[in-house]
């Protein structure tokens, strides 16, 4: 029973500071087993840095982590296993071939290889027809899917994936997601970092946001993207104006792209019949009309703008 | 892809160990004309030098020709640098290209990992002197006095310079640094070290001073375990060479235990 209570990741007041600059400021946060959990920040944010002393890369300067109740700094034997890691970088080992290097990792782990499981990645994964090829000679995306085998050679039951799609086309990046889901949908638990947006969206259950070292957000996807308060609209205007009409100054009417087009806010008691209306009787040259869904990427530099605006000691 | 993924493996614990064994070894195979075959001519290159051509002319041994004289130290600069060559390139160049963190992420501890990379570098070290010593045999008859001194000596040496490989792999910034280390200082410690002449040929004071080089109780002790004599008595050849390697397997062992510049 205790189990299934456990986090799969429970990271607490955790700091790590490089030459006096601190790339992680108390952070704390915990995700359940079972999740798919989004680490979002911008560069520099800390979260590789999180993500390298989780993984044992990186010391912790102070504060826990814990993996499924382990302490990963005093049982980082039993832990390490636990965790499967897909770091950022395109790292390989020049000397080997992919079919090499996937047995050396298993052992590395302390597992003399699941054949069947192996084949299996290599399957999904694309990498049958450059089994026997050395590292050196891949692409940047067989790079990056047999660094996906990598982390999962040895079925950990923390996956963590840094970046997984930076630089990827859109089609492997498609496959990459759709097997992280599998994946999870077989109990893994998945950290993810990612610099698209609409990707952490559509793949987390819950997303955090660090900025400057610190967590500025955690909370589930649709909350966080409730957040954004109203809507917008955006009218594409045959000929440009060269101000806003007085009837839409109540609706914080503002041009863009030079007068080309005119956005409304949309917030507070506004009945959308009535603003149609007021759009039919002023007879502007509407040429096209959009309703912008707002997203995470909203959310995001909202938070991490209201952070740095913090540091910088306005008030908030 | 569920129902395989769910079958859990079991965990052998020496397995993390034996893999990267495993795997220096194969590293250095794969690359063995480098690795092998070129130090192994090198010697080989000496051994003719000294062996048939100069060394007729030279005599620095009463009982012994310069042939007999030259070749156990030969041996072991080929076991020094072989074993040196091995950890030091290995460790930095994963830690050059970045690869060291598929290690960092493993359950390995640092007593496996140090032994490992010094395992796959005594093999590579002793099997280049194993293969110069065979080769010497054309150039010399080596009496072979005391056998089991002698191949402990050349494990000794092997398992010192894969400490100190390991030491310069960790402090090294640059390929241009790492190799400072072999030209700057191991090169010039086993030429004056006793490989080609007796340090007792040598006036007072240049004598004296070149027991401070810690070469000198490798080779001679080993020189002394195969020809039955040298400048220093096997005792303290052991003695010396046994407590520089501890010196020196602590402080590698420290190194990797801390992390220092393989963790961030």
């Amino acid at each position: 029973m205790m189990s299934s209570m456990t986090p799969a990741l429970e990271i607490n007041h955790l700091h790590k500071s490089f030459s006096g600059t601190k790339a992680v400021d108390d952070l704390s946060l915990s995700i359940e087993p079972g999740e798919i959990f989004g680490l979002l920040g911008p560069n520099g944010a800390g979260k590789s840095t999180t993500i390298n002393m989780i993984s044992g890369v990186a010391r912790i300067d102070s504060g826990t982590v814990r993996i499924f109740g382990h302490d990963a700094e005093r049982d980082y034997r039993l832990t390490r296993r636990l965790v499967g890691v897909m770091h950022q970088e395109l790292v390989t080992d020049h000397f080997f071939t992919i079919d090499r290097a996937l047995k050396i990792h298993a052992g590395y782990y302390g597992v003399r290889g699941d054949n069947a499981w192996r084949e299996l990645l290599i399957e999904r994964l694309g990498l049958g027809p450059h089994l026997h090829k050395s590292m050196m000679k891949l692409s940047g995306g067989l790079k990056r899917r047999f660094m996906v085998a990598k982390a999962l050679i040895h079925k950990p039951q923390l996956l963590i994936l840094d970046e997984p799609t930076a630089g990827v086309d859109v089609e492997l990046r498609r496959a990459l997601w759709e097997f992280v889901r599998e994946m999870n949908q077989a109990g893994t638990t998945v950290l993810l970092t990612t610099h698209y947006l609409e990707e952490a969206e559509q793949m987390c259950n819950r997303i955090a946001i660090m900025s400057a070292g610190k967590l500025v957000a955690l909370e589930r996807t649709a909350d966080l993207l409730a957040r954004i308060e109203g809507r917008s609209m955006l009218l594409h205007l045959d000929s440009p104006l060269d101000q806003v009409p007085a009837a839409l100054e109540a609706l914080n009417g503002q041009l863009e792209d030079n007068g080309q087009k005119l956005r409304i806010s949309l917030t507070g008691e506004v009945v959308m019949a009535e603003v149609l209306q007021l759009l039919v009787k002023l007879n502007l040259p509407i040429r096209d009309l959009e309703l912008p869904r707002p997203g995470l990427e909203e959310v995001f530099l909202n938070l991490t703008g209201l952070q740095l605006t913090n540091r910088k000691g306005s008030p908030s | 892809m569920i129902n395989r993924f769910r079958q859990q493996q079991n965990f052998v614990s020496w397995l993390p160990f034996a893999t990267l064994l495993q795997k220096e070894v194969r590293r250095f195979l794969r690359v063995s004309f480098q690795t092998l075959l070129t130090p192994i001519v090198t010697a080989s290159l000496y051994l003719f030098v000294f062996g048939a051509t100069l060394g007729q002319r030279i005599s620095v041994m009463d009982d012994f020709s310069y042939a007999q004289f030259v070749v156990p130290g030969l041996v072991l600069m080929g076991v020094i640098n072989n074993s040196f060559a091995n950890t030091s390139s290995s460790l930095f160049i994963s830690r050059y290209l970045g690869n060291i963190v598929d290690l960092l992420v493993t359950p390995l501890t640092p007593p496996q990992f140090i032994l490992a990379y010094t395992l796959a570098a005594m093999l590579r070290g002793l099997l280049v002197g194993t293969v110069v010593l065979i080769i010497s045999c054309f150039f010399a008859d080596l009496p072979f006095v005391y056998p089991w001194a002698a191949a402990a000596m050349a494990a000794l040496a092997s398992f010192l310079f894969a400490q100190f490989g390991i030491i310069a792999a960790i402090y090294a910034t640059n390929f241009d640094g790492l190799s400072m280390y072999n030209n700057f200082l191991i090169l010039p410690l086993i030429y004056l070290g006793g490989v080609f002449y007796p340090v007792s040929i040598l006036p007072p004071f240049w004598a004296r001073l070149s027991h401070f080089n810690p070469m000198l109780y490798l080779i001679d002790g080993f020189r002394h375990a195969i020809l039955g004599v040298g400048d220093l008595s096997l005792s303290t050849a052991f003695l010396v060479s046994g407590l520089m390697a501890a010196a020196l397997f602590g402080w590698a062992a420290a190194l990797l235990g801390s992390g220092y510049k393989l963790r961030l």
